[in-house]
């Protein structure tokens, strides 16, 4: 109690060696990679697409969720209208597959922004419920224009075309690599968009957002950042899961829809970088597994979903990084 | 009531400054606001001289806290004004205001729970960098904090856990990182919410030392109840009772006041 006390002291200060997650996350990523190359090798290719995009809708809802504190209900408006404007586009217009996907990503990112500005204004459950309702607008502009998304039977047969007119995207293994660097790609921008400048501000937004105004940020543009750039990943796996399995239909705008990636980023880990990817995994290959169970299916992963909350709440990933008192 | 004797302590030893020449830093003027027309805030006009610490007293219920938040802007006042440096600050929004230079703290204390320390205090040095949307760089750039952020960490004592997460801090380590972080960006003016709320003994008076510390150069506006505290840091002292200002003046003109002593009485005990 007694050392002097000075605020600006005249020192040279010695900054205690960084644990440094960098470094291990960099060999997640090259691990990451290597198993995605190996992974066709044992494992269905179309299979693997499905958990590939799926994992990255998830990690664009954790991306909102656990980074930004900001619950949404509503993600399927994102990845569902994605997924129509790519089916369309690549269907009636005839434009190769890299633009229908980046057509979609731009829709679903513009949308976003009018979500976001709408939704960000409230907090909480409220802000859940807002995203929820206007994710039902989403749906229910879906059902009323047929002429736009075909209606019941969704936009069907949608040609998987050449990647840049050039590699044939019928050959499942040409498509394959590029939902894989789709996936890279996408997952190294979501880790640099949290380990960022601005990042660290979008997580001091999350953990106390009236400290973080006493500080003189304006908390509402990193938010509405972070929400248009979750809505735009989630568009492009919308996008990119309507040229993989060449349709568009009313159940991925349906609410239910919304629910998938709040699953998988549950049971993977909330807050980590790699866990949504995770929960992507198990949740799929569940539903592939289970598909002879039926409509039993939901009651199994109703129950995976209680157990998860009930006995670790960090989620896989999650339980790990604390173990190790890393951030994964 | 506890009254301690001595005066307030001037930074320079002389007397109070005299009404007229005064250098107000911060002023209301007739503040209220009003919550299901019950007047939390009545009719507060205050006058915050620069270089002072200037307490804001009163029993519970006084409007002490509401008042705080009309000032930083957290509430918007139902009539009346705020001036910050001659500028009427009445209409700007929250952020806006600390970026003006006045500062706030919380009754609760308020640390980023997730985040390390070092990156608690590196949060506040990085607002004025400009690269705080920056989310293509590696957060690596906020690496060039570092040495300003120890040196503030150090400052409060804190410097040897740099990497513990913010939310392993016991209470009074996370009052110390809140006024690092406060401080990190160089406010004018800070108000302090209760500082010692909660607090052990030794801490109060390690608080109260990097108050004074912190006061070098700075105006300071604090809610306190801890009376012998307030003796000892305030030159000049507002005392609030239902909403409005019943005494202003130093130490010993306020304990004297008949009124005061009978808010306290009537209010419950403090100090």
């Amino acid at each position: 109690m007694a050392e002097p006390l000075s605020i600006t002291p005249d020192f040279v200060p010695v900054v205690p060696a960084e644990r440094d997650d960098k470094a291990l996350h960099r060999v997640i990523f090259i691990v990451l990679a290597l198993a995605i190359c190996v992974a066709p090798a044992f494992i269905y290719p179309v299979f693997l697409m499905k958990v590939l995009c799926f994992a990255l809708f998830a990690s664009a809802f954790n991306l909102l969720f656990g980074y930004a504190g900001l619950l949404s209900f509503g993600h399927a408006a994102f990845f569902g209208l994605a997924s129509y404007v790519s089916a369309y586009t690549a269907k009636f217009w005839g434009i190769t597959p890299e633009l229908a996907i980046l057509a979609g990503t731009a829709a679903g990112a513009l949308l976003g922004l009018a979500f976001g500005a709408i939704a960000i204004r409230r907090q909480g459950i409220y802000f859940a419920m807002i995203t929820l309702a206007l994710a039902q607008m989403v749906y229910f502009f879906s059902v009323q224009r047929p002429d736009f998304t075909n209606g019941e039977d969704g936009i069907q047969a949608v040609p998987r075309g050449h990647l840049f007119g050039l590699f044939d995207l019928s050959n499942d293994m040409t498509l394959y690599w590029t939902v894989a660097a789709i996936f890279m790609g996408a997952m190294l921008l979501i880790h640099r968009f949290v380990h960022s400048p601005y990042g660290q501000v979008l997580q001091a937004v999350r953990d106390n957002e009236r400290r973080a105004v006493s500080l003189g940020y304006r908390a509402q543009r990193y938010k509405l950042m972070a929400f248009v750039m979750s809505a735009a990943i989630a568009s492009l796996a919308g996008a990119t899961k309507a040229i993989v399995f060449q349709v568009a239909t009313l159940v991925d705008v349906h609410w239910s829809m919304s629910g998938e990636p709040i699953l998988m980023a549950l049971v993977g880990g909330v807050g980590t970088i790699f866990g949504p990817l995770v929960g992507a995994a198990v949740m799929t290959t569940l539903q592939n597994y289970l598909v002879s169970a039926g409509s039993w299916i939901t009651v199994i992963q109703g129950v995976i979903f209680v157990l998860c909350v009930l006995t670790f709440r960090a989620g896989i990933v999650g339980t790990i990084a604390d173990r190790l008192k890393r951030n994964l | 009531m506890q009254l301690a004797t001595d005066g307030p302590v001037m930074a320079d030893g002389s007397a109070l400054p005299t009404s007229d020449g005064r250098d107000v830093i911060l002023s209301s003027r007739d503040l209220r606001i009003d919550f299901n027309r019950f007047a939390a805030v009545d009719g507060v006009s205050l006058d915050i001289e620069r270089g002072h610490i200037h307490a804001l007293i009163g029993p519970n219920g006084a409007g002490k806290t509401t008042c705080f938040n009309l000032l930083t802007k957290f509430l918007t006042p139902t009539a009346g004004s705020i001036l910050f440096e001659g500028k009427d600050i009445t209409a700007l929004k929250p952020a806006e205001v600390a970026r003006l230079g006045m500062v706030r703290s919380f009754q609760i204390s308020a640390v980023f729970d997730q985040l390390s320390v070092l990156q608690n205090v590196r949060i506040a040095l990085q607002r004025k960098s400009g690269d705080s949307f920056a989310f293509w760089q590696s957060e690596n750039r906020l690496r060039r904090f570092d040495d300003e952020a120890m040196a503030l960490l150090k400052g409060v004592g804190l410097d040897t856990m740099a990497r513990t997460r913010a939310s392993e801090l016991s209470y009074g380590r996370k009052r110390a990182l809140e006024l690092a972080t406060t401080l990190a960006i160089e406010p004018k003016m800070l108000l302090l919410d209760e500082p010692m709320a909660g607090m052990a003994h030794e801490d109060i008076d390690r608080m109260a030392d990097l108050i004074l510390a912190a006061a070098e150069g700075r105006t300071i506006l604090m809610v306190e109840h801890n009376l012998s505290v307030v003796s000892r840091l305030a030159h000049r002292i507002t005392v609030l009772a239902r909403g409005k200002v019943l005494a202003a003046g130093d130490y010993k003109t306020v304990a004297a006041d008949q009124r005061v002593i009978e808010a306290y009485l009537g209010g419950g005990s403090h100090g």
